[in-house]
């Protein structure tokens, strides 16, 4: 299974704030307790340099072409971010870490798994989310072509899913059957709609390039 | 237009494909003043909790509260069938139970604070295997018990006998949303509860419980669910009540959601079984006589493990007669996560050991295993094991024949043959099988349905019932039934989110029943509607109400289709008349009876076939597969949303397979589940997805007393990918020199490996023997 996902690590921070031991700290126990009963490898990450933190830190992110200020604590994910601070709940939390695609946001035209990037990381990016790309009545292309070709069930996967495919037929344009299973091999769907999704890439796939034509 | 029977999207499509459709966790940004829960995690499988002391926690910055047994004031139980568990234990029965809770107004604090809660346990003996749990007599029921005939004298006189045994393992559901719940103290004293959960009516019933307060009290609603599978169908109640407490305690809102590692690590799986079996035949292959015994692993609690059990038992006959018949079950108490409800309930596990049976004796026999699988085909006028008629008997063969023919099932056997002839690596396999799945639920009480339908003066429509929607499309073809029935446009009905104090007393979504309960419900309910506003309506038109009709948003005289009147003229003139615009629909499903003591009885409305065609290639030096084409026929009477059933059909299809060749569980030997996240839980991506997938439903097959000559489809489909593993057996088989290929389940690419290698180990043996050649 191949995936596209950039974790989008500046590489200045990666010797200053491990990011790999935050992410085993989070999500996955009840403090001392929790911690280590349910995934062996959960250690808490030992403390930084004195960068920032641990309270909470003003920052700002630039959402869907605006600038959003938010106050977080380092540890917060920009998939918390999104939805416990800033209510914005289209994307899902799903598996907490970077396995199922439902946090899916695009960061500098390339999509994330937003649970794995930290907020603070995602300041001076571009953040895409399935808010910015059209509601209802106003359907983006991509949300019309998943329409058209019933690609969802219960829909928890399905605004990861969109985003993926935007991000994804944002680099290729012109996809074969088999680019759409490696650029999409991380989402995942319980409800088992891969057959509508797979319609659904190659309708926008050709959807996009005929507005782009027109336009 | 007709609106039932045409394909619609999801009726929260645009939500979904948007972001916009919200679910319950995504409304906590609603609630000031929210109350964050985390839990305190008990680190034995089995242990006595000797002390607690939850103080500590609030030290902690930003926690507000603590919850433990002594904030009770109800009952301290939310056990759904049994009142076995403890919401708050003294002795913990699996490891991660939580003991106590922290709430605080944030996450982090929150689990801060749980990480300071002082507990001490004195470990004790823990039970994690069905063999541990049988030997012990560690049993939470049994034996259920089905039979017909004398099968031990059958068995003695057959001509051939097979005895064998093999585990099936259980599956996380893994729906994507996980529990997740919010509660507030409503503004007129009442307990509001927001909860992702399939029975409502029954998580308003543990709330009050647990309260200590009449059910009129609290309030549930369940917007909408990212995915259930069965795991919300009595799982979701326990962190509703911790909410429910919560803000009992506080008085301020309080949000409960597990984590995915929670989740995982603390709600139960489809029930791991183990079969052991005994089954006479005769040289044609025919069933003669059948002993089997299934164990399952129930887990701590009892939960809904007895109903499974008894489903399994009914479907280990499947599509197939056999005269004689003594099959028992047993829910052996294990101290691991309490066991319960996925899409199937036990029928899965019963299909697979009667398919796994009639394999191996076709293997036996060097009879291929589809004519095998037909001679002993269930005929009209035959009953099943606990004696009911198998009504439409003929259909098992009539879509067997079909998919047969439009798979191309004979060409392919031969260019398989063919292909692994030449191929001494790969191997391909092929296999057919066919489902009949009961309907109804086991628990005759469960089947009757309420729908509560309002309309407005402007010809607007609010129709509420009992079912909840998981994705399964449940309120999509309640729409369509709705405004089929009244001769609206589908924009004119809005189907509210399911809450009990529209619909009380309501059946759990599942089953596969909740369309023909549900909306036979508000078909009732729409004619009752219809009936009213047919004197009105035919007043205005100047015809007898008898020759009223309505459809397209207007009513108009038969046989004078151009003079019509607008629904909503018709509305707003029975208004003025004084008429009742709002009717209460109700449906029990008839005829339904079933005896335990005896264990005969027509337990079931109808059975749903299908069947299914499955090709797979393996590679033989690591067992990894491919699905190459899976060719599907399904009988689902006429369709009341063919692109829903559709959608059914592969997703029920896929989660199948998953189960089956890619899902295991592990626990370790602490009794920690091992697998307790999706990077270690493989679950089908679409990188296994068939590479072609043709979906067909049985043409003609309106199915007579239920709702629009419907049939169910929410659970059948998943049965339907017994026939990759049997495909899979099929190609193992391919690597050795024939004969019987025994197999646990899942089917891991480990697994089959190893499979592989034994029937290699098979094959020098014998070609040694038979010619001298030995190939490695
Ligand atoms: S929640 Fe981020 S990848 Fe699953
Ligand atoms: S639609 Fe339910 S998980 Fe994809």
């Amino acid at each position: 299974m191949s995936s596209k996902k950039d974790p989008q690590l500046p590489a200045e921070r990666k010797g200053r704030f491990s990011r790999r031991g935050f992410i085993r700290g989070v999500g996955i126990g009840g403090g001392a307790l929790g911690a280590g009963l349910l995934e062996k490898e959960a250690t808490a990450a030992p403390p930084a340099g004195g960068v920032v933190g641990p309270g909470a830190i003003p920052i700002t992110l630039n959402i869907n072409g605006k600038p959003v200020n938010v106050s977080v604590e380092p540890a917060v994910t920009l998939s918390d971010a999104l939805r416990d601070y800033l209510d914005m709940t289209g994307s899902k939390r799903v598996c907490d870490r970077g396995t199922c695609g439902a946090c899916t946001v695009i960061m500098n035209g390339k999509s994330v798994y937003s649970c794995t990037v930290l907020a603070i990381d995602a300041q001076g990016k571009n953040i895409e989310t399935i808010e910015g790309l059209g509601g209802p009545d106003k359907m983006h292309p991509v949300s019309q072509a998943f329409w058209n070709n019933d690609a969802q069930q219960c829909g928890y996967c399905t605004p990861g899913f969109v985003m993926a495919c935007k991000g994804f037929l944002d680099e290729h344009p012109n996809p074969s059957p088999e680019d759409v299973k490696h650029g999409l091999g991380g989402n995942l769907c319980r409800c088992g709609t891969y057959m509508g999704v797979r319609k659904a890439v190659l309708e926008a796939a050709a959807a996009m390039k005929g507005a782009k034509k027109n336009g | 237009m007709k609106i039932a029977g045409h394909p619609v999207p999801h009726e929260s499509a645009r939500g979904h494909v948007t972001g916009e459709a919200l679910y319950t966790d995504d409304l906590a940004g609603r609630f000031p003043q929210l109350l964050h829960a985390w839990p305190v995690l008990a680190p034995h499988a089995h242990a006595m909790l000797t002390q607690l002391d939850a103080s500590p926690a609030l030290a902690e910055p930003g926690v507000h509260a603590t919850l433990t047994v002594d904030d009770v004031p109800g009952e301290n139980d939310s056990g759904a069938n049994r009142r076995d568990e403890p919401l708050f234990p003294g002795e913990t029965m699996y490891h991660h139970q939580p003991v106590a809770w922290v709430l605080a107004e944030t996450l982090e604090a929150a689990r801060r604070g749980a990480g300071r809660v002082h507990a001490t346990y004195e470990v004790l003996p823990a039970l994690l295997t069905i063999p541990d749990a049988a030997g012990a007599e560690s049993l939470h029921a049994g034996p259920l018990r089905l039979h017909r005939g004398d099968p031990a004298a059958e068995l003695r006189k057959s001509p051939y006998r097979l005895d064998g045994s093999f585990e099936i393992g259980g599956q996380e559901h893994f729906y994507l949303e996980t529990m997740a719940s919010i509660a507030w103290l409503d503004e007129s004293g009442g307990v509001a509860v927001h909860s992702s959960t399939q029975h409502p009516s029954q998580t308003q019933e543990v709330v009050a419980r647990v309260l200590g307060v009449p059910r009129h009290l609290v309030t549930v609603e369940c917007l909408r669910m990212g995915g259930a599978f069965g795991g919300k169908e009595v799982q979701a109640n326990p962190w509703a009540a911790i909410a429910a407490l919560g803000a009992w305690k506080t008085r301020r809102p309080v949000r409960v959601r597990l984590p995915r590692v929670l989740d995982m690590a603390l709600t139960g799986k489809r029930h791991p079984f183990l079969a052991r079996y005994s089954a006479g035949f005769d040289e044609e292959g025919r069933l003669l006589a059948l002993e089997a015994t299934l164990y399952s692993d129930g887990g701590w609690s009892l939960d809904l493990s007895e109903p499974v059990m008894w489903r399994a038992l009914f479907h280990l006959d499947n599509a197939y007669y056999v005269p004689a018949v003594d099959v028992s079950g047993f829910v052996c108490r294990t101290h691991k996560t309490s066991q319960t409800a996925f899409r199937g309930f036990g029928g899965p596990q019963g299909m697979l050991a009667i398919e796994d049976i009639l394999d191996r004796i076709a293997r036996r026999l060097s009879l291929p295993p589809e004519v095998v699988r037909e001679r002993n085909f269930y005929r009209e006028g035959q009953t099943t094991h606990y004696g009911q008629p198998v009504k439409d008997a003929g259909r098992i063969s009539a879509i067997w024949q079909q998919l047969l023919q439009t798979s191309g099932f004979a060409g392919r056997r031969a260019a398989i043959a063919e292909f692994n002839a030449a191929h001494p690596h790969r191997k391909r396999g092929l296999a057919i099988t066919p489902v009949k799945f009961g309907i109804s639920f086991t628990a005759a009480f469960f089947n009757q349905a309420g729908a509560l339908v309002l309309v407005y003066r402007d010809g607007s429509v609010q129709v509420n019932h009992g079912g909840t929607e998981m994705g399964q499309g449940l309120h999509t073809k309640i729409r369509q039934i709705a405004a089929e029935s009244l001769g609206l446009p589908l924009d004119a009905v809005r189907i509210m989110p399911t809450r009990t104090d529209k619909v009380p007393n309501t059946s759990p979504s599942a089953a596969s029943a909740s369309t023909d309960m549900n909306g036979a419900a508000v078909a009732d309910a729409c004619d009752q509607l219809k009936a009213r506003l047919a004197p009105v309506a035919g007043a205005m038109l100047g015809c007898p109400p008898d020759a009223v009709s309505f459809s397209g948003g207007t009513a108009h005289g038969r046989g004078n289709p151009v003079q019509s009147v607008g629904f909503a003229e018709v509305v707003e003139a029975a208004y003025r008349q004084r008429i009742a615009l709002f009717a209460q629909g109700y449906y029990r499903t008839p005829g339904l009876h079933f005896n335990q003591k005896t264990g005969q009885g027509e337990p079931f409305h109808y059975f749903a076939f299908g069947a299914a065609v499955t090709e797979v290639e393996v590679d033989g030096f690591t067992g990894e597969h491919r699905v190459l084409r899976v060719d599907i026929l399904q009988d689902v009477g006429d369709s009341v949303s063919p692109l829903i059933d559709r959608g059914q059909v592969e997703g029920g299809f896929v989660q199948g397979l998953g189960w089956l060749t890619l899902e295991e569980l592990l626990w370790d030997a602490q009794g920690r589940v091992a697998t307790a996240g999706a990077s270690t839980y493989k679950l089908p991506s679409w990188c296994e997805l068939p590479e072609v997938f043709n979906v067909d439903f049985l043409e003609r097959a309106t199915e007579p007393g239920v709702i629009f000559g419907s049939k169910a489809i929410g659970e059948p489909p998943l049965m339907l990918a017994i026939s990759a593993r049997e495909a899979l057996r099929d190609a193992i088989g391919a690597f050795g020199p024939g004969g019987v290929v025994a197999l646990d389940s899942p089917l891991t690419p480990e697994r089959i490996y190893w499979a592989i290698e034994k029937g290699r180990g098979n094959l020098i043996l014998q070609t040694t023997a038979d010619s001298g050649v030995i190939r490695a």
